[in-house]
């Protein structure tokens, strides 16, 4: 199942760029949201962690906004449809949170959403017929290209955790 | 031949015979002519064809009570009537008629030496076509009263106006048969002529007052399952809400009429259900619920005999603790409790406006004797209360629901309000109506809650305080009635009491309670309670004399104007 | 821009209030939250004409989580409050919210009248086919050979199927979502709110705390392979062999709502007297 079949309808270049813009958008509220549950849950270090990839999808964010220049990204994203199946490629799982989560995991969540919008804008180059979307696509392709290679760097500063990573002394505690 | 003031006829009769349709017609024919009267029933525990008896108490002055004895016993026949052996007590004095085919006389009638006279109802009912031994006997009673026949006979017509000119003629014959056999009977004395004062007076049952004083309170939802005694309000609230733009919606249980009323005054409706004391029982945690979250609800209980299922058809007074102390941790909330059938139009419209103003449940307890009684009343007086809760509608900036302030009431946002957005929440919360567990947020809110009720002043209304001496007969609810009458014969044989009645029995008012029971040395409290309720309730929140007695007694007969009557005289 | 738009320009983030869900990370409830707060935004309603009724339980504290109206009422009874409410404020959308505990269980009898009242409204039930904020009872969702504390080696109980309760009773719209599709959630609860009479939902939400094994549910869910109906009697059959994981709408159906008319009222309350005058 292509992620073009579920994705909004790409016509023109302000289409392409608004879409852009919204991925990389969601993307910071996703990353803020599970920092703030971090934070509700004690886990300062995944605070941090998610942060600085808000931050850091953030710039990619500002920089599609300057990009498009006079286009209205911001007002032409909101008119657009939204994504069908799952959720925009860079919104990472919240299923796949939890409260003891590692650095290894968020950024597994992230390598996984730069792979996904990866394969969105790849889908794009492949099925245009639009030049000029051809062109802008295959720069957010190297763009995520990019994105996915940093991740790779960041992983391997942060080892794979030991299979006990998840494991609790305390009991869940029942509030009601 | 002298007059009386008042006189007191029992109609016993079985399987269809009618006795309860005669005695609804004889009060209402009675009313009309100007008397005053209470009527009360008591039945078999038989859905159709079970023996019945109505019981009514005629007088030139307004009855509260039951009378200690009854002066006329008329038997359309005597199946099972031995059930009815305590409660219908009669004397030497009595005059008991009897049809000669209505089986044996019960022993307790022939024992207690009346005057009896046999009139053969069921075969003159059987020489009319269509006739019925029941208007025989309405015809025989109407003589023997004083009631002019032509006063039967209008009514007949009005009530009767749908079942057809036949059951009409019939009915008639039958009246007027009794009134003509009724002549050869001696009686004694009839009823004094009804004093005419020009007061408007109207027909109602306490079921059917509380129902009219919801409305003028400003009720305009109500849920609705049904039980025995409280039906009745709900059976007319269903029609009469909806003239009034409101609604009425039926439960699937206790437990979804609670929360539907609370539903609907959270959105801005006042609500109001009616139950007796299982369905209390099951309303207790929703009850709990709407004094955390501070939302405004009636609740009528019709007080049954309990404890569990107990006996549906019968009154006590054993719901107080329930509904002051049901809630499991401190949720104090307001209790109210009528005082007659007509009490229940004004405490019920009183607890409307308290429910409302304090943003707070209010339970008001009538029990089955006022609720299913039926009594001509003088109408009674309108009163201003009507709800008018604190809403919050120009909301700007953080909006607080329960907000600390002077006062203790916090205005109520409604759904529709911008700005106004706040989750309703049983759940311990802050002023925001945020969850929290703080200790000082839990104390700020159980003050907040206490002190609204404790600060206010709910005037004289708490109780009805009448009389001297340094006796006070203490008492609530139903048995005012007879607490009154029974001071009032005192007060004949040269006793001087007071009575003090309670209607706010929540928050309690110990100040003025003080106030009203200055320079009184002794008190009897009289209950229908076998724990003694209302004396553990009094003996907890309030300073009483050295000297108290206790006239407690479980249902399911009424306590007696008489036995009232002797606990006073024997204390003397 | 052609025609003007007359509602307010609504972004899902108008109606996700300032309070942190106390929910676990990882649990399906955050993408029901999603799914409502994108639901709404899409809807355009502004947030003081919602009000989100809840019982108890974890999906219970969604209510607090919006910028709507809200009641966190007690267990089971949601859909009473949220009956009261509607019927005398017809105007406002009141959107109900449960747990499979709260609304099949404890709230069982409740769910039954509701479908077949009728009332306008719409019932989310986040299923997560456990007690989650007791710390893990099986719920009348719970697998039989799921082993709990509370009923040892499983319960040995065939689980209650909502979906067919709910038709049965008469609710006039019934579907079945998986939270980690919020999106898709999202357009059935745009299309649930719309359509008129009980709208019913059956929200799959995994509990990443008692069980870990829903991680699985992903994989195991899967679009109907039909669409809707209005026909009961197809709906019924279909569900004959419905795994439990089937996505979508199963049934919109035409049933008038209840509701009575409230407002004006038609005569003065003096009137009423008239029923006890001599």
């Amino acid at each position: 199942m292509s992620a073009a079949s579920e994705a909004p309808k790409v016509k023109n270049l302000a289409d392409l760029l608004a879409v852009a813009y919204q991925i990389e958008a969601d993307a910071v509220d996703r990353y803020n949201l599970l920092a703030d549950q971090m934070e509700t849950h004690n886990n300062p270090e995944l605070v941090a962690v998610f942060r600085d990839l808000a931050r850091a999808e953030g710039i990619h964010r500002d920089e599609i906004r300057r990009l498009a220049g006079e286009v209205d990204v911001v007002a032409h994203a909101q008119r657009m449809a939204k994504w069908k199946r799952g959720e925009s490629p860079e919104e990472a799982n919240l299923g796949d949170a939890h409260y003891l989560m590692t650095p290894w995991h968020a950024l597994q969540l992230a390598l996984k959403g730069e792979e996904r919008a990866l394969a969105f804008f790849k889908s794009i180059v492949e099925t245009t017929k639009d030049p000029e979307i051809k062109r802008m696509a295959d720069e957010f392709v190297e763009e995520e290209a990019e994105h996915v290679n940093l991740v790779h760097r960041l992983l391997r500063r942060h080892p794979k955790p030991a299979a006990n990573w998840s494991s609790d002394p305390d009991p869940p505690i029942p509030q009601e | 031949m002298g007059f009386r003031e008042s006189v007191s006829v029992a109609i016993v009769g079985s399987g269809g015979a009618g006795a309860l349709t005669a005695g609804n017609f004889l009060l209402e024919a009675a009313s009309i002519a100007g008397w005053q009267g209470l009527l009360t029933r008591t039945i078999g525990p038989q859905i159709r064809g079970g023996e019945a008896a109505a019981l009514l108490r005629l007088a030139t002055h307004p009855v509260e009570c039951m009378p200690d004895r009854y002066d006329i016993l008329i038997g359309l026949d005597w199946l099972n009537a031995n059930r009815f052996e305590a409660e219908i007590e009669i004397g030497a004095n009595s005059l008991v008629i009897s049809d000669p085919r209505g089986g044996e006389t019960p022993p307790q009638v022939a024992a207690a030496g009346p005057r009896v006279v046999e009139i053969p109802m069921k075969d003159m009912a059987k020489a009319i076509p269509e006739g019925r031994a029941n208007m025989i006997a309405l015809g025989v009673v109407g003589r023997l009263i004083g009631l002019g026949v032509d006063t039967l006979l209008v009514l007949l017509e009005k009530r009767l106006a749908g079942k057809g000119a036949a059951a009409i003629k019939a009915s008639r014959a039958g009246i007027q048969a009794g009134y003509d056999a009724a002549a050869a009977c001696k009686f004694g004395e009839r009823l004094a002529g009804p004093a005419i004062n020009g007061k408007r007076r109207w027909l109602m049952s306490g079921n059917e007052a509380a129902g009219l004083g919801a409305i003028r309170g400003g009720i305009r939802f109500a849920a609705a399952y049904p039980i025995t005694p409280a039906t009745e309000v709900l059976e007319w609230l269903a029609p009469n809400l909806s003239k009034m733009g409101g609604a009425l919606l039926q439960a699937e249980d206790e437990l979804a009429a609670i929360n539907m009323v609370i539903g609907a005054s959270f959105g801005g409706t006042p609500a109001l259900t009616a139950t007796s004391g299982p369905g209390l029982s099951l309303m207790i945690e929703a009850l709990g619920l709407a004094t955390a979250a501070e939302i405004p609800i009636v609740v009528i209980d019709v007080m049954r005999a309990g404890p569990s299922t107990g006996i549906p058809t019968k009154s006590e007074q054993a719901d107080l603790n329930i509904a002051v102390y049901g809630c499991h941790g401190d949720a104090p909330h307001v209790v109210a409790a009528p005082q007659s059938i007509g009490d229940c139009l004004f405490t019920t419209q009183w607890a409307t406006y308290l429910a409302e103003t304090l943003q707070s449940p209010a339970i008001v307890l009538s029990d089955q004797f006022i609720g299913q009684a039926r009594a001509s009343i003088e109408r009674p007086a309108d009163v201003a209360f009507i709800g008018q809760r604190a809403k919050a509608t120009d909301v700007a900036g953080a909006y607080k629901r329960y907000a600390i302030a002077a006062g203790g009431v916090s205005p109520m946002a409604m759904p529709g309000t911008p700005g106004g957005q706040y989750t309703a929440d049983g759940l311990t919360h802050s002023e925001r109506g945020i969850p929290t567990s703080s200790e000082r947020d839990h104390n700020a809110q159980l003050d907040k809650r206490r002190d609204k009720l404790a600060q206010f002043n709910f005037g004289d209304h708490w109780a009805t305080a009448e009389g001297a001496g340094d006796l006070a007969v203490v008492t609530w609810g139903s048995l005012t009635g007879a607490a009154r009458e029974a001071i009032a014969r005192a007060a004949g044989d040269g006793v001087e009491a007071g009575l003090l009645a309670l209607r706010l029995l929540y928050p309690t008012q110990p100040e003025r309670f003080a106030t009203l029971l200055d320079g009184k040395k002794r008190i009897l409290i009289v209950e229908q309670s076998h724990g003694a309720q209302f004396y553990h309730y009094l003996k907890a929140h309030y300073d009483l004399p050295a000297e108290v007695r206790v006239l407690n007694r479980a249902g399911p007969l009424p306590i007696r104007a008489s036995e009232i009557h002797r606990a006073i005289m024997e204390w003397r | 821009m052609s025609v003007v738009d007359m509602r307010p320009a609504c972004k899902p983030g108008d109606y996700k209030s300032d309070i942190k869900p106390i929910w676990c990370p990882g649990c399906g409830d955050y993408h029901v939250l999603m799914s409502f707060t994108r639901a709404f935004a899409e809807l355009g309603l502004p947030p003081e004409n919602i009000v989100v009724v809840s019982g108890i339980g974890c999906s219970s504290r969604i209510p607090a989580y919006t910028t709507c109206y809200g009641f966190h009422g007690v267990h089971g009874r949601s859909l009473a409050i949220a009956a009261g409410l509607k019927v005398t404020r017809p105007e406002l959308t009141v959107v109900v919210a449960s747990g499979d505990g709260d609304g099949y269980s404890i709230g069982g009898n409740h769910f039954l009248h509701a479908c077949r009242r009728n009332i306008d409204m719409t019932y989310v039930v986040m299923d997560n086919h456990i007690y989650g904020m007791t710390k893990g009872q099986p719920s009348p969702t719970t697998e039989p050979e799921f082993d709990t504390a509370l009923s040892p080696g499983g319960t040995g109980l065939r689980p209650f199927h909502p979906l067919v309760i709910a038709l049965a009773s008469g609710a006039n719209f019934v579907a079945r979502c998986f939270s980690g599709e919020p999106n898709e959630t999202a357009a059935v609860l745009v299309e649930a709110i719309r359509h008129p009479g009980f709208s019913f939902v059956e929200v799959l939400s995994p509990c990443v705390t008692f069980r870990p094994d829903e991680k699985e549910w992903k994989n195991y869910v899967h679009p109907a392979p039909v669409a809707p109906t209005s026909d009961p009697a197809k709906a019924a059959r279909r569900l004959m062999t419905d795994d439990g994981f089937n996505t979508g709408i199963l049934y919109r159906g035409d049933r008038k709502p209840y509701q009575p008319s409230v407002g004006q009222p038609s005569i003065d309350v003096s009137e009423l007297e008239r029923d006890f005058e001599l």
